[in-house]
């Protein structure tokens, strides 16, 4: 059991990096890809200001690889996707990324040392991924899951002094600033809409203390599992019964790509044909990978939600 | 084909403690139906159970629904699944003649744990909580059949030693394989992990309509043959002197109490130490005899797990803790205390 624990824990840390594939439903245009490096205000040597503290970058990363699915996506709306040579396996935004077999999760550093980065990006430290980099001469930047949308905006504008990229990444703050702002004034803070956030099928959820429980919050919608007390994480189990007493309003499914989920599979669960958001349809399935990462995509996520929260708003009415 | 009588003074002990079983059973029941972490007012949920799942007024359609479709299966899924790991330990232990025998040794876990994943990783997404349990219950039957024939076949299969020793190899293979598969859908690791450590959580009536038919045959097998259990369990040779057919015997109980793991695994994940510490402390009630071990085994069985699975859903309402967690962390302690009890009446 405690082996099987021990796995869990470290599955359950894993879990903000958990993803599965992209879904074109949900798009922003990428900006990356475009030659056109603004150098502008940008300076070598630069120091930036990762997890792993201060990284003094020397010149211009021409060769980054990403292990990060998140900052891969910061990296290529900032403009700076052309000097991406390499992504770990579970980065897969925007499309034309350089997908490659390096695991984010258990990253073998002679694989990463073998594609001569001159930048590497991760967001977890299984280990000592940064000092083995160091080690062998590898700048390495470490982005953790960000807590907020201050560090992920921070983290984007990192990214774009790390690159070379000042000007684009603080064009694109300011544009994830401004439409998260419209979204968050345009949301009637008083609607008592609920909800009810799946990760899986098994009913893990979040709660408002979660990067994307926080984002709900704004939208002044109400989190079922708050109720929760203190000393779960952030991704409680809820209890079926619980689910079902609370009868929330709307219920967010983040398992589509993972677990299959819809609103059909969902009015198949023993009690749940008479939930409310399920007779009325506010449903709403979520691409996992976007609900998972704190990258520009979220503003579209938010956009989604605020959107059917509207749409129960008015079916509740 | 009876075995050695016991002297009356066990027959008694026995049969008290037999009251004693379904008491606790029925009490187990109660409280699993009373306690959740919605609450439901005890009268209301008494009168529900009287009239048969007739809400009776002044109790709101939800929470009929939340007695009937949610509560209910869940309270019978882990009576049978109680009762089915503690008399597959305790049939285990008896043809293996190893106190340390537990559902899970011949690969049965090892086989599940695979079929699982296989069915996570690379099943059809939509249909999942149909095709892993399924899955999980072939698995476990194959690691099963790998353990046993491999055992008689290549380790020439006279001792019990050589069953377990195959049950061990087959085990770290199919868990290698497991593991491998993992690493190559990492996405979906997670949610193998959520179904090993248990799904109660999610238990409905398909689970009860799933498990239902393999753990009755399962365990009306073991107590047709309980007696003989007795008999197996002072030797193979003193066995076959007596005109038993040892061999025969034991691959019906490895097959019975196989299949009552199977079923277990396949609705619940795996739930360890029940296998373990039901049958030794029933053992500690009532003395040896599988007689009254292997019945009195089910009994308090299904009435631990449903217990432990009532705190797992309420003690961090409305989250839930898996039930695996529960069991070794309750199942540990009340085992020390049984053996510590039992040494200073002694």
């Amino acid at each position: 059991m405690g082996k099987l624990l021990g796995i869990f824990v470290a599955v359950a840390l894993a879990f903000a990096l958990d993803a599965c594939s992209d879904d074109p439903a949900i798009t922003t245009a990428p900006t990356g890809g475009s030659a056109t490096a603004s150098i502008g205000a940008a300076a070598f040597p630069v120091t930036v200001t990762g997890t792993n503290g201060d990284v003094t970058i020397d010149s211009r990363p021409e060769r980054i690889v990403s292990l990060s699915p998140t900052a891969t996506e910061d990296l290529f709306a900032i403009g700076a996707g052309d000097q991406v040579i390499a992504v770990d396996d579970q980065s897969n935004y925007p499309p034309e990324v350089p997908t490659t077999d390096l695991s984010g999760f258990e990253p073998n550093v002679e694989a990463i040392a073998g594609y001569e980065p001159d930048l590497v990006v991760f967001a977890t430290e299984p280990g000592d991924l940064g000092s083995s980099l160091e080690g062998l001469g590898i700048t390495a930047l470490q982005l953790d899951a960000a807590p907020n949308l201050d560090v992920a905006y921070d983290q984007i504008e990192q990214l774009g002094a790390a690159t070379g990229h000042v000007d684009e990444s603080a064009a694109l703050v300011e544009r994830m600033r401004s439409d998260i702002q419209g979204l968050v004034d345009g949301a009637d803070p008083a609607t008592g809409v609920s909800f009810y956030f799946e990760l899986d099928d098994t009913f893990y959820s979040v709660t408002s203390k979660t990067f994307i429980g926080q984002l709900l919050r704004m939208l002044g919608l109400e989190n079922i599992a708050d109720a929760v007390g203190k000393g779960s994480g952030g991704y409680p189990q809820l209890s079926a019964e619980y689910i079902i007493e609370s009868d929330p309003d709307l219920i967010f499914l983040a398992d589509t790509r993972c677990c299959g989920q819809s609103l059909e599979t969902v009015s198949r669960r023993p009690g749940w044909h008479e939930l409310s958001a399920v007779t009325r349809g506010d449903v709403v399935p979520l691409n996992d990978d976007v609900a998972s990462r704190w990258g520009p995509r979220i503003v579209d996520l938010l956009r989604r939600i605020s959107d059917a929260a509207d749409s129960a708003e008015a079916n509740a009415a | 084909m009876s075995g050695p009588d016991a002297a009356g003074r066990r027959v008694s002990a026995g049969t008290r403690a037999t009251v004693l079983g379904v008491a606790v059973l029925v009490v187990a029941v109660l409280v699993g139906m009373l306690v959740g972490p919605v609450r439901i007012g005890a009268a209301n949920v008494l009168r529900w159970l009287v009239s048969i799942g007739d809400p009776p007024p002044g109790m709101s359609e939800q929470q009929a629904l939340i007695l009937g479709d949610l509560r209910l299966p869940r309270v019978i899924v882990a009576g049978l699944v109680g009762a089915s790991l503690a008399a597959s330990g305790a049939a285990y232990q008896a043809v293996f003649r190893n106190p340390l025998a537990d559902p899970y040794l011949l690969g049965a876990a090892a086989g599940a744990g695979l079929g699982a994943t296989i069915a996570v990783a690379y099943g059809p997404s939509g249909a999942i909580e149909l095709t892993v349990p399924a899955s999980a219950f072939v698995g476990a039957l194959v690691g099963v059949g790998l353990a046993y024939g491999l055992g008689r076949s290549t380790l020439g299969g006279r001792s019990t030693a050589s069953l377990v020793l195959a049950g061990v190899a087959v085990a770290s293979f199919l868990t290698a394989v497991q593991t491998f598969l993992q690493q190559q859908r990492s996405e979906t690791l997670r949610q193998v992990y959520t179904w090993i450590l248990g799904r109660l959580g999610t238990t409905g009536w398909d689970d009860v309509r799933l498990a239902l038919p393999s753990v009755v045959l399962a365990l009306a097998t073991m107590w047709a043959v309980r007696r003989l259990l007795d008999v197996i369990e002072v030797g193979d040779l003193e066995a076959r002197s007596l005109g038993l057919h040892v061999a025969r015997l034991r691959l019906v109980v490895v097959i019975a109490a196989s299949l009552a793991t199977a079923a277990a695994v396949a609705v619940a994940g795996l739930i360890g130490f029940v296998g373990l510490i039901i049958p030794h402390t029933v053992r500690l009630m009532v003395g040896g005899s599988y007689r009254s071990v292997l019945p009195l085994s089910m009994l308090f069985g299904a009435s631990f797990l449903i217990l432990v699975d009532t705190l797992a859903r309420t003690v961090v309402a409305p989250a839930e803790i898996p039930i695996g967690v529960i069991t070794a962390f309750v199942g540990a302690p009340f085992f020390i205390a049984v053996l510590r009890r039992n040494r200073r009446a002694a």
